[in-house]
C-alpha cells in the first residue's frame, strides 16, 4: 500500500456531536494502516484536546487520554489554530500536553503540539493528498 | 452470546469480547481462554496485564503494531516481537488478548 | 412573566446563541448546555455579548457540560454554575421555555 499524507481537520467541540469522536476512530485506523497521519484543530475543534476533561457529570466517556496515545501511532504533528485558541479565551496552556518519543533521537519525548497561524495552516494544508473533515 | 463463570452469566457480543467491560475479572479471562483451548500462563498474564494497565492510561485497545513496540519498550526486546506474541495468542495478539484482557477490539483491526 | 431560555450550540459555530440573546426580554433566563457551554468562557471574543446580556438578564451554565469540555473554573464572574436539578428548577421558575436548537 502506498503512504500518502493525510490531515484529518477538527471544527468541532467535543461530547455535544459526534464528530470528535468519529474523527479520532478513524484517525486511529489510518494510521494502522501506516500512513502519513497529521491532525489539525481549528475553530471548536481545539476544545477536543483540552486538559482537564471529566464528563462523568454527563454521563458520556472521557476519550481525551486517547489523544495521549497518538504519538504511540507515530501521529507527531497536531496542528492547533492560534487565532482559535485566542478567539476563546484559551492558550496553550489550557491544552493537555501531547507529546511523542522521537525514534531518531534516542527516543526524547517531544511535544505535538505546533501553534500555527491562518497562513502557516494553509501552507501545511497545501501538501496534503488526503483532507478529511470532521 | 453469553459465557458462563461461577454461575453467572457474563453477556459478549457476536465476536466474543464482554459487552460490559467493567464485568471483567480473571476468572472471566481464564474462562474466555479455555473456551479457545488456551491456558494463561505467567507470559500471558504479563501481555494481559499490560493491555488492561494501556487501556486505562488511553482508553484504547492498542493497535497490534503500538502493542508490539510499547511490549518491547516496556518487557524487553526479546518479547516485543510478533513471534513471541503469536507464539501466546495464535489467533493475532491484538484480538486474542484484547479479548481475554476485556477490552474492545483493537481500533483497526480488521 | 418571565422566560427560560436554552441554548445548546457554540456561539462561534452556529448564530443560534446570537438569536437567543437578541431575542430574550429584560428579566428572562439563559441557560448555555452541551457545546453551548463555551459561551460562558471568560476573555473570549463573545463573552461581552453574554456580559452584556446579563445587565438585565440572569444567566446560567449548566457544570458537568463544562466539566466535560475540561472548563470548569473558566466560566465569566456573574455567570451562575447549575447542576442538573438547578436545571430543573430553572424550568420550574419561569413561566415558559424555550430552547434554541
Amino acid at each position: 500500500m502506498s503512504t500518502k499524507n493525510f490531515l484529518f481537520v477538527n471544527r468541532k467541540a467535543p461530547y455535544g456531536t459526534i464528530y470528535a469522536l468519529e474523527s479520532l476512530e478513524v484517525v486511529l485506523i489510518s494510521a494502522a494502516f501506516e500512513q502519513n497521519v497529521s491532525l489539525a484543530f481549528i475553530d471548536d475543534g481545539v476544545y477536543q484536546i483540552t486538559k482537564g476533561q471529566n464528563s462523568k457529570g454527563i454521563g458520556m466517556k472521557n476519550f481525551s487520554p486517547t489523544y495521549r496515545a497518538l504519538g504511540d501511532y507515530d501521529i507527531t504533528k497536531l496542528y492547533v489554530s492560534s487565532e482559535s485558541l485566542a478567539e476563546r479565551g484559551l492558550t496553550v496552556d489550557d491544552l493537555m500536553e501531547l507529546t511523542y518519543e522521537d525514534a531518531d533521537d534516542d527516543y526524547a519525548e517531544k511535544p505535538s503540539i505546533i501553534l500555527a497561524n491562518r497562513e502557516e495552516m494553509a501552507a501545511m494544508m497545501a501538501e496534503q493528498e488526503v483532507i478529511l473533515s470532521f | 452470546m453469553a459465557l458462563e463463570v461461577g454461575g453467572k452469566s457474563i453477556p459478549l457480543d457476536e465476536e466474543g469480547y464482554l459487552e460490559n467491560l467493567s464485568d471483567w475479572t480473571p476468572e472471566i479471562a481464564e474462562a474466555l481462554a479455555n473456551a479457545e483451548d488456551v491456558k494463561l500462563t505467567g507470559e500471558h498474564w504479563e501481555i494481559l496485564n499490560f493491555l488492561r494497565e494501556y487501556y486505562e492510561e488511553y482508553q484504547i485497545a492498542p493497535a497490534v503494531r503500538v502493542l508490539t513496540k510499547a511490549v518491547g519498550k516496556r518487557l524487553g526486546a526479546d518479547k516485543g516481537n510478533s513471534k513471541y506474541l503469536y507464539s501466546l495468542f495464535p489467533y493475532g495478539p491484538g484480538k486474542q488478548a484484547c479479548k481475554y484482557a476485556g477490552l474492545p477490539k483493537p481500533t483497526g483491526c480488521v | 412573566m418571565s422566560m427560560l431560555h436554552i441554548v445548546n450550540k457554540s456561539p462561534f459555530e452556529r448564530v443560534a446563541f446570537d438569536s437567543c440573546l437578541a431575542h430574550a426580554s429584560a428579566g428572562d433566563a439563559i441557560l448555555m448546555i452541551e457545546d453551548a457551554v463555551v459561551g460562558a468562557v471568560d476573555g473570549s471574543s463573545f463573552a461581552g455579548k453574554v456580559k452584556a446580556a446579563m445587565a438585565d438578564k440572569s444567566v446560567y451554565v449548566l457544570g458537568a457540560d463544562l466539566a466535560a469540555r475540561g472548563l470548569e473554573g473558566k466560566a465569566m464572574e456573574g455567570v451562575t454554575i447549575v447542576d442538573y436539578a438547578g436545571f430543573v428548577d430553572l424550568t420550574a421558575n419561569n413561566d415558559s421555555t424555550q430552547s434554541w436548537l
